[in-house]
């Protein structure tokens, strides 16, 4: 599996922020996007997803399931954690795990690779800012999808954290998975490198 | 179907919860109809007259109410943009939430008209057909009512401009149901407005997700 984008080019309010932007990620790979900040990594990561419309160029999955568009054989992990407060921990991860569909797996599961199994009926409302971000790693486990976009995956996550994480990326891409995240610090895994606004 | 079925549990999870907008809602319509009286003056004749207008308004204040939640709530904490991306296609998605938006705020007040008829002196068979005719009508509410709330999640902090966008939309309902009800009250032809008032609730329900749906796929960002 294959992901290519060949001269995508974005606007916002009217200024460019890039352009003539290729790029390709494999199965097993993971593509780091560096850059200063509002260079457009989060806004490359969303029209990768489906989320903004680009003013130029193509960004296509090739080898993925015919079927499916690629926004739905992905999974965005963005800034907002898609997390009710009102809900429990639980509800919230059995929730996403139904509505994305696809290979389900067992939620409980999910909460332990993560960490989180001893907090699964706790609201969200009183989970930290690094729990929420457990939660949300959890949703790209217990539905599986092949790419993952994540923007500033570990944000927020303590040392230990940042090792699990590193160890369930490592499984994703031993399974053909591939990777595309935004980041700021090394995400502990061998990458290639996408830089974009390389001007600052 | 289990993916629309968990996103119309979630929803009414949320709603019937702590701080959710199910209860504010009947409280609100309550309110306003509770106020009535105090406005109009002590004139059982007169309240009798207007009381299915009073229900069918205090009704489609109240769904408006908390329609502004429908999208915004998702979109200010990021579920929208997994529901867009997700592999149910998002006319469904839409209708399923209103749906559940219906399910746990607009049931509740036709629930309590019954009780609120008898402030506003109707007796049973009045009470009935207000009731069954906010039963046919308050989904068209709902229903049209999601263009606005999508609307307004795609203009940024649309809150207040939902009210303004979604109360013309709602004049024909109100027309029709409010005519239904009197029919049945005065002893005119029910089936005409009632009918009418039916097809105003089933074309806004192809309408509406379809309106919806485009408006927040091409108000992302």
């Amino acid at each position: 599996m294959r992901l290519l984008g060949r001269g995508v080019r974005c606007v916002r309010g009217g200024r460019e922020v890039f352009c003539d932007l290729d790029f390709e990620a494999c199965s097993g790979e993971v593509l780091a996007v560096t850059g200063p900040n509002g260079s457009g990594k989060t806004s490359l990561l969303r029209m990768i997803a489906g989320l903004l419309t680009m003013a130029g160029g193509s960004i296509g999955l090739e080898g993925g399931e015919t079927e499916l568009t690629l926004p739905e054989q992905a999974h965005y992990l963005g800034h907002r954690d898609a997390l009710k407060p009102a809900l429990s921990v639980m509800e919230n991860l059995s929730f996403w795990r139904d509505f994305l569909g696809g290979e389900a797996f067992d939620a409980r599961q999910s909460l332990a690779a993560v960490g989180l199994d001893h907090a699964a009926q706790l609201p969200a409302a009183y989970l930290s800012a690094g729990q929420r971000r457990r939660l949300s790693l959890a949703r790209l486990l217990a539905a599986r999808r092949p790419v993952w976009l994540l923007d500033e995956p570990t944000s927020a996550l303590d040392a230990a954290g940042q090792t699990m994480f590193a160890a369930l990326m490592g499984d994703h891409l031993s399974r053909g998975g591939l990777i595309i995240a935004a980041t700021h610090a090394p995400l502990g895994l061998a990458t290639r490198e996408l830089r974009i606004g390389g001007a600052a | 179907m289990t993916a629309l079925a968990a996103l119309i549990r979630r929803d009414i999870k949320i709603a019937l919860r702590v701080g959710g907008g199910a209860l504010i809602g009947v409280l609100f319509f309550l309110t306003v109809v509770v106020l009535m009286p105090f406005a109009v003056g002590p004139d059982l004749a007169l309240l009798t007259r207007l009381g299915p207008a009073i229900l069918w308004l205090g009704a489609l204040l109240a769904s408006l109410l908390t329609l502004d939640r429908l999208f915004m709530a998702d979109h200010d904490d990021g579920s929208l943009d997994l529901i867009v991306m997700g592999r149910v296609p998002l006319e469904l998605a839409c209708a399923a939430k209103a749906l559940a938006h219906w399910l746990a705020a607009g049931l509740p007040l036709i629930i309590a008209t019954p009780v609120l008829g008898l402030l506003l002196n109707l007796d049973a068979v009045s009470t009935s057909a207000v009731a069954l005719t906010l039963l046919a009508g308050t989904p068209a509410l709902t229903f049209t009512g999601m263009i606005g709330a999508a609307l307004a999640v795609t203009l940024h902090r649309g809150g207040l401009l939902l009210a303004v966008l979604v109360l013309p939309l709602s004049i024909p309902v109100l027309i029709f149901g409010v005519a239904a009800s009197q029919a049945a009250i005065s002893g005119l032809s029910f089936g005409a407005p009632f009918s009418i008032l039916c097809a105003l609730s089933l074309v806004s329900f192809v309408i509406g997700p379809f309106a919806a749906a485009a408006s927040l796929r091409h108000g992302l960002d």
